[in-house]
């Protein structure tokens, strides 16, 4: 594209009224609300809204959904490796089942994930009368917020560093061989940092996702405010307030959030695309 | 695959020994089982724990009919609006350059890393009774939230991304060469998305309808901000499920659980079927 034209010309037909749909339903569906809630947070002013998010159950909460999102994306990281390893590179009875089975936390709805979890965790479900000999509760604690989250962001790393797999050239790991590298050696250098820039962005694609969850963590969180009480839940406590202010503090701050986790994704995504080409 | 059997025969430099290749499979297994198939299975044996009779009645009543329904007709708008949406947004960033297109792709995956709550808080501030933009549809007498219009709004906006996300990378693949050479054979723009792109296109459209309509139906947090929850009305499936297991209603909230988990495990055959018969076509989708 030249500098300073707008558009490239093209001689295909249907810019006008494709770009024109792709606008008006972009605008009127998300970027609308967004600047209502933006705007709100105008008018409450930056003081006072940075003294609600400084109360302490709302930073509870934040700093709440922020751990348990980071400390489930963590664990789906290695396990979303491990998982999409064995899927790509071993053959083993049940695998499809498996590689189909992975989406399901993308299919399931997250009320119906929440119940379910619940109903096995909870001190008489099947696995939580299981562990609760050992003094492990799962349920109403925020080992089952973990939990939720884990389930949730499960698919996340495991789609993205796949197809990175499937295409790795085995010559070059061969190649390490010859050399005279370790295969453990072989996978930490010259493997996983093939794998580095889909490891990271699964891992963003988890956390964004995560911390704003909601469906499937309120029925396993207990929701005690300052130990199981995410902040989405408490967005809606306040709303049922009509405390509209103190919803919109959270929710810019949860917007913030949000804009970090896409910033980071881009720039996690033109770093690789420097690095190894556009993958 | 002969590469790989013959791989999994002799031992190998590009692979690890067969104790931890057996160690690491043990893993996933347990994992996956644990972590995915208990809890599908604890949704059924829940629904069925005082037999068939007492699920198929749980989902005959008023209320749970009407969840049902609202369910359908929500995604019966919402799903061929974001289809709509999804070919015309592919169409323009795929075909035409023009500035500012990254970002634009940017505003689209938007509501994949927004809170469904954040979502729905922002469409009870634009709607709501203290917004000016709410004030004026009281007096006018229209009822956009704790509303049918704000539960179709809320699952727009959360489904937004789904067909968009499925096409583009499909689209960017196939270039812009075939409806180029049927444009100089004189063919209309209709005539050239209907019978070169829409071909091209229906597996990875048919894959996004699929992800789209299992959002809709199962969406939660947003919907649970703006519907109100008024039961008959304004409660979709998801929302119904949580009334009746506060209640302690367990069989009837799992019964409509484990209809939205047969939804579930449907789109997921489906999108198998898809995967395996048509992997070539879908190739650029699954890399997202």
């Amino acid at each position: 594209m030249r500098a300073g034209v707008l558009r490239a010309p093209s001689p295909l037909p249907g810019f006008g009224l494709s770009f024109g749909i792709m606008m008006a339903v972009l605008s009127v569906v998300v970027l609308l609300p967004i600047m209502a809630l933006l705007g709100r947070g105008v008018v409450i002013g930056p003081a006072e809204l940075w003294e609600m998010v400084g109360t302490k159950r709302i930073r509870a909460a934040l700093s709440l959904s922020f751990r348990a999102a980071l400390i489930a994306s963590v664990f789906n990281l290695v396990f979303g490796l491990l998982l999409a390893w064995v899927l790509v590179r071993y053959r083993f009875w049940g695998r499809r089942l498996i590689d189909a089975a992975i989406d399901l936390p993308f299919a399931l709805p997250t009320a119906v994930a929440g119940i379910a979890l619940t109903a096995l965790y909870a001190p008489n479900g099947a696995f939580g009368a299981l562990l609760a000999p050992f003094g492990i509760k799962v349920a109403y604690t925020q080992i089952g917020i973990w939990l939720a989250l884990i389930f949730i962001g499960l698919p996340f790393v495991v789609r993205t560093v796949q197809p990175v797999i499937e295409e790795l050239d085995r010559e070059v790991e061969e190649a390490s061989a010859t050399l005279g590298a370790s295969r453990a050696y072989t996978l930490r250098r010259v493997v996983l940092p093939t794998l580095t820039p889909a490891l990271l962005t699964g891992f963003a694609l988890a956390l964004a996702r995560s911390v704003g969850e909601y469906g499937s963590v309120i029925f396993i969180a207990g929701n005690l405010p300052f130990q199981t009480e995410i902040a989405p839940l408490l967005i809606v406590i306040r709303l049922e307030e009509y405390n509209y202010d103190a919803a919109t503090a959270i929710g810019l701050a949860m917007l913030l959030i949000s804009f970090a986790m896409l910033l980071a994704i881009n720039i996690i995504q033109i770093w690789s695309r420097r690095r190894i080409g556009d993958v | 695959m002969s590469e790989v059997s013959s791989i999994a025969r002799t031992p190998s430099v590009t692979t690890e020994p067969r104790l931890i290749r057996t160690l690491l499979i043990g893993t996933v297994v347990v994992l996956i089982s644990v972590l995915l198939f208990a809890p599908l299975i604890a949704v059924f044996s829940e629904a069925l724990r005082q037999g068939w009779v007492a699920a198929l009645e749980s989902l005959t009543s008023p209320d749970a009919r009407a969840a049902i329904g609202l369910t359908l007709i929500i995604s019966a708008i919402v799903v061929p609006f974001n289809a709509v949406f999804g070919v015309a947004a592919a169409w323009a960033i795929t075909k035409f350059d023009f500035r500012g297109k990254a970002f634009l792709i940017t505003l689209i995956d938007l509501p994949f890393s927004v809170s469904p709550v954040v979502a729905g808080l922002a469409l009870v501030l634009l709607f709501g009774a203290n917004s000016w933009l709410g004030a004026w549809l009281i007096a006018h007498d229209l009822k956009i939230v704790f509303a049918f219009p704000s539960i179709v709004l809320a699952t727009l906006f959360v489904t937004f991304p789904f067909v968009a996300r499925e096409l583009i990378p499909v689209m960017i693949e196939q270039g812009r060469a075939e409806e180029e050479a049927a444009l100089t054979l004189g063919a209309s723009g209709w005539r050239i998305f209907f019978t070169v792109t829409l071909p091209n296109i229906r597996w990875a459209l048919l894959y996004g309808v699929l992800l789209c309509n299992a959002r809709a139906m199962g969406e939660f947090g947003a919907v649970a901000v703006i519907s109100g929850k008024i039961r008959g009305e304004t409660t979709t499936m998801p929302i119904m499920i949580e009334m009746l297991y506060n209640e302690y209603l367990s069989v009837a909230a799992f019964t409509l659980a484990a209809a939205l988990a047969l939804l579930a495990l449907v789109t997921l055959v489906l999108k198998s079927l898809l995967e395996w018969r048509y992997a070539d076509l879908l190739a650029a989708t699954r890399r997202h």
